[in-house]
């Protein structure tokens, strides 16, 4: 039988664990609110720019970018982007799973895959399960700033510039509700093609100023960066919400495991008085 | 009087969406005048003010480089960055200024010179925003 001492200091341990994981179901929470708010400023932008780059599609332009090619795939560039702190739950490990099967697929297609990861979590994932990883990035906080992200956006383009990636996929979690985050592997280059109006695809053209083809270059290098971006704040909004749904289970548990020693407590001190108790009557009878 | 549809937006947030008569800006070979009906064009925004007339009200916010995109009824700025003009701190537009150009001309800091250059770019047409304000005012 258990003795009450280390009972009772059991039900401490496990007390101020769940004061720490309380505290933190408080943070995310009021964390969420800000992520989400900077996902909605961040839409405005997004959206136009998928409107000018929908208006370019729809214009007679006679070039045409390296985005919408389709080219015969031998490499593919994995952009996996994951939060760079744990205790959410299994947030990061869905999404590398779908990551992993996704890339085990492409393989069987004789397709090899790389991977640019944005996040601490992705990195020491890929460390471990090996992986050809071309870039990195970490620590990009609460508030990811979006020049964090253009280096390993730049690297990737560059890669697919060269010839050396034919296909760009990016995988994120995506932010359904606070409960529900679902991950995502989704094709980046080439981009979709993008659905010619036939009522209004008149013969237009913009005028460039200066040339078409590097304005092109620059606006498409910034509609993936801005596509990137989005992503990582969504993450970050899903690894909130992960986290508080993580941290509330956390302290639900920590009470249940509370309530159990508690009646074991109880229990092995009614035992010990019993016992004294019968030691004494017994003690008394023998005299 | 005829209107075109404007809309501001920098990468963090949306900076102005309305009508205005007649918009002016600083494209990437120099200044151009909006006004509705305006050929579709496409061309890039270099850092600078952006005014944005309705009637007689007038509006000036200051962008970052980017791109603008005109259509008969419509013009976009993609700004990477944005700000209202008012809220500039002027102080602060010549202190970077001022850092940028020490940077350019120190040549053992390891930043490139294009981005010297580009920050000085910028950092001078916050200060012309700025006082073009004071002198509306």
């Amino acid at each position: 039988m258990a003795n009450t001492k280390e009972v009772r200091k059991q039900i401490a341990s496990i007390k101020s664990t769940q004061k720490i994981t309380s505290a933190m179901e408080m943070v995310a929470a009021s964390k969420i609110k800000k992520t989400q708010n900077e996902m909605q400023l961040g839409r405005p932008y997004s959206e136009k720019i998928k409107e000018v780059i929908s208006h370019i599609a729809n214009s007679s332009s006679e070039y045409s970018h390296p985005f919408y090619e389709h080219r015969e795939t031998k490499r593919a560039c994995f952009l996996v982007v994951s939060s760079d702190k744990g205790l959410c739950g299994g947030l990061n490990i869905n999404l590398f799973k779908q990551v992993i099967s996704k890339s085990a697929e492409l393989n069987a297609q004789g397709i090899e895959s790389n991977f640019a990861l944005i996040g601490l979590k992705a990195a020491s994932f890929f460390k471990s399960v090996g992986g050809d990883v071309v870039a990195n990035v970490q620590k990009l906080g609460d508030k990811p700033d979006p020049d964090a992200l253009i280096g390993l956006t730049k690297t990737v383009l560059d890669l697919h510039r060269n010839g050396e990636i034919d296909q760009v996929y990016l995988c994120g979690n995506g932010f359904v509700n606070t409960m529900t985050q679902e991950p995502k592997v989704e094709q980046l280059i080439p981009l979709p093609a993008e659905e010619k109006d036939e009522l209004t695809a008149t013969h237009w053209d913009y005028i460039y100023e200066p040339e078409a083809q590097d304005l092109l270059e620059g606006l498409m290098t910034r509609y993936i960066e801005s596509l990137i971006y989005h992503a990582v704040i969504e993450n970050s909004a899903c690894e909130q919400a992960a986290k508080m749904l993580a941290m509330k289970n956390a302290t639900e548990n920590a009470g249940d495991l509370i309530k159990e020693l508690e009646l074991l407590y109880n229990n092995v001190r009614q035992a010990a008085i019993t016992q004294e108790l019968s030691e004494i009557v017994g003690g008394a009878a023998a005299v | 009087m005829s209107t075109i549809k404007v809309s501001i937006v920098s990468s963090s947030e949306e900076i102005y969406s309305g009508e205005g008569t007649m918009v002016f800006a600083t494209g990437s070979l120099g200044e151009i005048g909006i006004a509705p009906g305006h050929t579709p064009l496409l061309t890039g925004l270099a850092p600078g003010p952006v005014r944005v007339q309705n009637g007689d009200d007038e509006k000036t916010f200051f962008c970052s480089g980017g791109f603008i995109e005109i259509q008969p009824d419509l013009v976009t700025f993609l700004s990477d960055r944005a700000e209202r003009a008012e809220s500039m701190d002027e102080a602060e537009a010549t202190k970077a200024q001022e850092l940028a150009e020490k940077n350019m001309r120190d040549k053992e800091s390891e930043l490139d010179y294009t981005k010297a250059a580009a920050q000085l770019a910028e950092a001078a047409a916050r200060i012309k925003t700025i006082q073009k304000l004071r002198k509306n005012k």
